[in-house]
């Protein structure tokens, strides 16, 4: 095993597994701190990708400002004096089906073959493990942030003006929101 | 030998476990938080996709847009959460149903 797949099989087990935990335990808070370790992996995934920038976009906004939001929408909606934060489940098993059946449909990695009883001899192996994907000379890793900021402010200013009106929408509008009417 | 399919598995568990995460919690608050795997697994593929596809930066400028709009949709997300447990002093969903007849 290369040095690479060694630390892509560590980050890619804490990216899992934390989103695993995120997902199933009981307790508000230890989903929020499981969010933080996938946020870290996903990070982790991407440094390993050669994107450099975009790793410390990930971990800037998504650690320091998604999840402190996240925390501080728990404590909000929360009583103080509610020690356990316990998050109910409805309709596990039907979703878990489902989803379990898409991760198997999309990207089961064992190749096997199982026989069903009505359907015979089937292959099981992940969508995505059988297509061919036109990859092509791919980019060598580099440094991406010059790169990315020329971009920004040449062929794609006009997206870049158009996400900073929706940031400045969205904030006023979730202020509007949450404001306490006089009248009501 | 890491390829391109390594990266789009590791995405499509995010994406199931988030889905799981947004059909089973009532917690509006949990909620987000799979919307946010399911972002974040988006991303994982448009940054994989920039890495091993033509040797672009394109992937990589889309998947800092989504972090943006992830950001946005949180904000506005939050203060829904926060005006419904004002009326319902509750955070689960499926008692906002303001709207039943």
């Amino acid at each position: 095993m290369t040095p690479e797949a060694a630390v892509f099989y560590v980050f890619a087990a804490i990216t899992v597994g934390a989103a695993a935990v995120v997902t199933l335990a009981r307790s508000l808070i230890y989903s929020a701190f499981a969010l933080l370790f996938t946020f870290f992996g996903v990070a982790g995934l991407y440094l390993l990708l050669g994107a450099d920038f975009l790793a410390a976009t990930q971990l800037l906004v998504y650690v320091g400002g998604i999840l402190v939001l996240l925390l501080f929408g728990v404590m909000l909606t929360h009583k103080l004096y509610d020690l356990d934060l316990k998050s109910e489940v409805t309709q596990f098993l039907p979703a878990a089906i489902i989803c379990g059946g898409l991760f198997i449909l999309l990207a089961w990695p064992l190749e096997m073959w199982l026989t069903l009883p009505r359907l015979g001899r089937v292959h099981l192996l992940g969508m995505l493990w059988q297509t061919s994907w036109a990859t092509g000379s791919g980019r060598p890793p580099a440094a991406t942030t010059a790169d990315i900021g020329r971009l920004f402010m040449g062929s794609y200013l006009l997206p870049f003006e158009a996400a900073s009106v929706l940031l400045l929408v969205a904030l006023m509008g979730a202020a509007m929101i949450v404001r306490r009417r006089k009248d009501a | 030998m890491i390829t391109i399919s390594h990266y789009l598995a590791v995405s499509a568990a995010l994406f199931t476990l988030g889905l799981l995460g947004v059909l089973t919690r009532r917690n509006a608050v949990n909620v987000l938080m799979g919307v946010e795997l399911i972002l974040n697994s988006a991303n994982l593929n448009l940054v994989a996709f920039s890495r091993f596809g033509p040797g672009n930066l394109q992937g990589q400028l889309f998947a800092v847009f989504v972090i943006v709009i992830a950001a946005a949709e949180v904000a506005v997300a939050l203060a829904i959460v926060l005006t419904l447990y004002r009326l319902r002093r509750t955070p689960n969903l499926d008692e906002a149903d303001f709207l039943r007849g």
